[in-house]
């Protein structure tokens, strides 16, 4: 979707106020939801089965994303039948590997892009980024916006780069990381998922990661209840995906409490809805491990990748 | 293997909408009965002691979820009311008014401390009674109700600094009666400043919802309060009347319907007694298009769903601006489909049991009476249980300001949605009422909440949040919603004469 | 000039105008007592009057006995004051008073006068007048100070803003100390418009003269009309329409007479207005001033306001 082809863009800067204090009460109630026996295993899997493993380091390797992509295809090898993760999240320069590694297991290899982090360069060095990790096999890209243009209220930068960003994507599914940890308000939470949305994001998504705070529930609301006016005012889809600080079963069923109750059953899977975490997996096998078994569980037997 | 789905391609508009009916769903998750303890029998609890009703009747007390019996209370006639006022009397003379405030202070507080002891179990009695959920008497009723006792024990010693230049003395004996909507707190709201400005209590629950008072009475007996410092007792309207027509009272609190308080006014007319009435609402609530309007909508939800709208300050008016009012609309009754609505035990019940039948019935009514006003009802699509007293979440649109759905009060998850243009139309529409408890404003913009906060004749004003309550917050109402202030500072003016 | 007038006006109220002076001495120009509304003096709408007689059986003038009509009147007036009143600055309300305090004073003797007609001494007389000119400026000290003394900000335990202020009931209907004349129409009335109220007030039965003057005072000094409504009458023919009025929100009365107090209350039920007895109080000592008695017309209104990133702020009901 090219910038030029919608005549009807809205004003981002009228996008619709947030008030902090009413989000975060709101959040709390998502969190009181008691999620017991069978839907807490069945939680559980579709929590694991929503997962972006992801490893984001300056001192990756091959022989670590390796393993890596065999516990996304064999999270728990003890407990059968256990739902792989969605996807593997790595470097460009890691995807080729992934791919690979990952062949046809239908899990999906994301690659974060366009000078990941901080998104400082320029932008034929970002859409070289994105086509470098597109051409190595990538099916779904995670940009970062320029945060320092969308503080300084150039809209149409950052709206234009995003959809630059889409077309050098092609097949592969933009997810577009607004880095809500360095934006400062739930009202420019909501701007920067408007503005994404609007130009062309398959997916919008917290955060890098590599800034705290990461992901929170009420600032996922927020973007929840972005993606639902979109959808009202456009009938498109988009997809949520929340990323760092979620380690916990507990907290990520919370989640998916939020999910069900925002947007419903249609993004209840990991089409539309995604976890970008490392270490949340382990946690989930042992609870699942715990619910199966009735035993409370040690980290020492679940494999650390 | 991932389980993927096709990817949606954009929808046509007919088809946008969000399912709410899920594939994952929650598992019931009933809190435990067997934490409380129930007597199948209750007395009166007059001068420290349990003790039969002079006319010996009993009536049952039955959870509205499922209609079963759980307990059966006594019906306090005028000899037991006299018995009980004559308690309060002698304890008031004998210990009470003459105990250092410091020592007064440190029984209130000790009220306030097995409370949260015990705040499980009286939780899980005021959903079996009432038919609340548990999410909100476990979050709410029961650890405010604990809290406003925990407030008012601190201002004990301390009256001599609320009132300037003067000197408080107590009135006296108190008779108080609550209602059913919230029938721990109430009792809090009421025995807290009375006991802790030195007078003492007489104090009669609602007929429907008596067992938390008698818990609380168990108690305060556990507390070891000077026997008669507090009486709880239970009966119908005919026990209410004998506690406001008893000569020897010095104080009349009445929580309950509007119609009830014009009664008590009349009743004490020629008598010296000290009157403060909390009674019925019809809160506006207002969104301007300014508004965060995901908030409001919460707001909007939370103020008239709470404890199924059973709420005397609930939002059951709203006002929204016309330009956003297709989209506020459509956004509470997707919200009214999240609302799990069934057994209040259950820990992920939002909205529970309508309290009684009787109660049901009005709500029926006013129900009906929407529809035939021509307003467009919609419900919530949720399933009801079979037995009790249920009524899904409703709302009106195209409502009226004459409609009767738009200026009574129905007490029931009932919304009436109006529409407006301008400041001052709405601000218009918001003040003609007879009534002036609650109101509510949503906008963004700070100098307009002002306007709209000074211009609402009402006795509580939420901006921006609805429905929050504290301790140290004083609640009531203007005009026909009753007089005198509950919680905060201004609480105690009603329990204290002041002398130069 | 004080002691002349004063002595020509006994004469006058001795023969009460009525008998023609054979004298050659200039004929006086007599008052006519009219009620106060809306800021204008009209006469009654009944058209009927009531001569009221001091200790010595002498006739003080032909005075308005009003009607339920004048005051349905005096209560759409005092209504239509009350938006602009109650939102004044409270400063200038307060300078407001001051005025009232400064044009009485300044028509102190008339007042004297009208006080000695009515029984008093003139000892007393001038100080009933000190007293209700003190007492005026001291409730306008009180106009943009007792707000702060009775508001509060209240410390609530979740991330929000909450503060409780004194707000004006509305429209307050008074019966006014019946025993005098002066000081304790001015003790109720300062303190209710003060506070922001519009009153509608009846005047001592028997003693209405300097009621009617007062309201020419308030008429010279910029009160705004229809705030302060001052009728002539009889309580026990208006008590009951003082308080059955729908759109009247307090009621004030000042006598013992349990009948009536009785009769108050009950009716006060209809629309539940607040009733405020003061009938044990001394409004020649200090008791009879102070800023709660501003606060027998206020009501509190406590307003919520979210506040972003207060510590530990919790969600949830």
């Amino acid at each position: 979707m090219a910038a030029g082809s919608l005549t009807m863009l809205p004003d981002f800067s009228l996008s619709p106020r947030i008030d902090q204090v009413g989000v975060e009460e709101r959040a709390s109630c998502f969190t009181k939801r008691s999620i017991k026996k069978e839907s807490k295993m069945n939680g559980l899997l579709l929590v694991l089965n929503m997962i972006d493993l992801t490893t984001l380091e300056g001192k990756d390797t091959d022989g670590k994303v390796k393993q890596l992509c065999y516990k996304a295809m064999h999270p728990h090898d003890a407990i059968p039948g256990l739902p792989s993760v969605a996807a593997i999240c790595v470097y460009p320069s890691m995807v080729k590997v992934a791919k690979k590694a990952l062949g046809d297991s239908g899990i999906k290899v994301a690659s974060v892009a366009t000078a990941f982090p901080s998104g400082q360069a320029p932008r034929d060095v970002k859409i070289r980024d994105t086509k470098y990790a597109v051409n190595e096999g990538a099916d779904e890209i995670d940009m970062v916006i320029s945060r320092g243009k969308f503080h300084a209220g150039e809209y149409n930068f950052v709206f234009d780069e995003i959809a630059a960003i889409k077309e050098a994507c092609g097949d592969a599914r933009l997810k577009v990381i607004l880095e809500t940890g360095e934006l400062g308000t739930f009202d420019k939470v909501r701007r920067a998922s408007d503005i994404a949305m609007h130009a062309g994001a398959d997916f919008i998504k917290t955060s890098t990661g590599k800034i705290q705070p990461a992901a929170t529930m009420p600032v996922t609301l927020v973007m929840l209840e972005a993606i639902r006016d979109f959808y009202y005012k456009t009938g498109k889809m988009i997809g949520m995906k929340p990323a760092g600080g979620i380690s916990k079963s507990k907290l990520a069923l919370h989640y998916l409490v939020m999910v069900k109750e925002v947007l419903g059953e249609d993004w209840l899977n990991n089409e539309w809805f995604r976890f970008g975490a490392s270490s949340l997996a382990n946690d989930v096998l042992m609870q699942i491990v715990k619910e199966k078994t009735g035993v409370y569980q040690a980290a020492n037997y679940f494999s650390v990748d | 293997m991932p389980v993927t789905k096709k990817k949606t391609a954009a929808k046509k508009s007919n088809t946008i909408k969000l399912k709410f009916d899920t594939s994952w769903s929650y598992d019931p998750a009933p809190e435990s009965k067997s934490a409380a303890t129930i007597k199948p029998r209750y007395d009166l609890f007059i001068n420290g002691e349990w003790q039969k009703p002079a006319g010996n009747k009993y009536f049952a007390t039955i959870n509205p979820a499922n209609e079963e019996k759980l307990s059966e209370v006594a019906e306090a006639n005028t000899a037991d009311v006299d018995k009980a006022v004559r308690a309060a009397r002698n304890a008031y003379e004998k210990y009470w008014k003459k105990m250092p405030a410091k020592e007064r202070a440190k029984y209130v507080f000790r009220i306030a401390r097995m409370v949260q002891e015990k705040a499980r179990e009286l939780a899980i009695i005021e959903t079996l009674d009432g038919g609340k959920p548990i999410r909100e008497s476990r979050d709410f009723d029961v650890p405010t109700a604990a809290n406003h006792f925990f407030y008012y024990a601190g201002w004990a010693d301390k009256l001599e600094y609320a009132f300037p230049n003067r000197r408080t003395e107590p009135l006296g004996v108190a008779g108080q009666i609550i209602p059913w909507n919230f029938p721990l707190l109430m009792a809090a709201w009421k025995i807290a400043p009375a006991i802790s400005t030195g007078n003492t209590v007489v104090l009669k629950t609602a007929e429907t919802t008596p067992l938390t008072a008698l818990k609380l009475a168990e108690i305060i007996e556990e507390a070891d309060l000077p026997p008669g410092v507090v009486n709880i007792i239970t009966g119908a309207g005919e026990t209410g009347a004998a506690i406001v027509n008893h000569p020897d009272v010095n104080k009349i609190a009445f929580t309950g319907s509007t119609d009830v308080g014009k009664i008590i006014q009349r009743a004490v007319a020629g008598t010296d007694k000290k009157v403060t009435l909390e009674l019925g609402g019809k809160a506006a609530n207002i969104i301007f298009e300014d508004a965060p309007i995901d908030q409001a909508v919460e707001g909007v939800i939370n103020g008239i769903y709470f404890n199924q709208g059973h709420v005397c300050c609930a939002g059951s008016r709203l006002y929204v601006q016309e330009s956003v009012a297709k989209q506020v609309i459509r956004k509470l009754k997707d919200r009214m489909e999240s609302l799990i609505v069934g057994d209040p035990l259950d820990k992920n019940t939002d909205i529970g049991a309508i309290n009684s039948r009787s109660q049901l019935e009005t709500i029926q009514k006013y129900v009906k009476i929407g529809k035939q006003e021509g307003a467009e009802m919609y419900e919530s699509s949720c399933s009801l249980p079979r037995k009790g007293f249920w009524c899904r979440p409703t709302l009106f649109t195209n409502v009226a300001q004459s409609n009767r759905i738009a200026q009574e009060e129905i007490f029931g998850p009932v919304l009436s949605i109006l529409t407006f243009r301008t400041d001052d139309e709405v601000i218009e529409k918001a003040n003609n009422s007879p009534y002036g408890l609650s109101a509510g404003v949503w906008t963004d913009k700070g100098s307009k909440i002002f306007n709209m906060t000074k211009r609402m004749r009402a006795g509580v004003i939420w901006a921006n949040t609805f429905n929050k309550f504290d301790p140290s917050s004083p609640f009531g109402g203007y005009k026909e919603s009753g007089f005198g202030r509950e919680g905060g500072l201004h609480g105690l003016s009603a329990y204290v004469s002041l002398k130069v | 000039m004080g002691k002349t007038i004063i002595n020509k006006s006994s004469l006058r109220i001795s023969e009460n105008g009525l008998e023609k002076k054979t004298s050659s001495k200039r004929l006086e120009v007599l008052k006519t007592y009219k009620i106060y509304i809306g800021g204008q003096f009209p006469r009654t709408e009944s058209g009927r009057y009531y001569i009221p007689v001091n200790a010595s059986g002498k006739k003080l003038a032909n005075v308005c006995l009003s009607s339920r009509k004048d005051f349905r009147d005096a209560v759409v007036a005092a209504r239509s004051a009350f938006s602009g009143w109650s939102s004044r600055a409270a400063f200038n309300r307060g300078q407001i008073l001051y005025r009232m305090a400064e044009m009485l004073e300044g028509r102190k003797l008339q007042f004297i006068d009208e006080l000695i007609q009515q029984d008093a001494t003139k000892a007393k007389a001038e100080k009933e007048v000190d007293l209700a000119i003190d007492r005026l400026i001291y409730y306008a000290g009180w106009c943009d100070k007792f707000q702060q003394l009775f508001s509060s900000v209240n410390p609530v335990a979740t991330s929000h803003f909450n503060f409780s202020v004194p707000e004006p009931t509305g429209v307050v209907s008074i019966i006014a100390p019946q025993g005098d004349s002066l000081p304790g129409l001015v003790s109720v009335i300062a303190p209710a418009i003060a506070g922001g109220n519009t009153c509608v007030v009846l005047a001592s039965e028997t003693k209405p003269l300097c009621a009617v003057t007062f309201a020419e005072v308030l008429n010279s000094s910029d009160l705004p009309g229809g705030v302060v409504n001052i009728l002539t009458g009889k309580p026990s023919e208006l008590a009951s329409w003082f308080v059955d009025h729908m759109d009247v929100n307090a009621t004030i009365y000042c006598e013992k007479d349990s009948i009536t107090q009785k009769m108050i209350r009950e009716k006060s039920a209809l629309n539940l207005k607040r009733v405020t007895f003061y009938d044990k109080v001394n409004w020649y000592s200090g008791e009879g001033q102070s800023p709660y008695f501003i606060m027998d017309t206020q009501e509190i209104k406590t307003t919520w306001h979210p506040v972003e990133n207060i510590a530990g702020a919790g969600g949830g009901y």
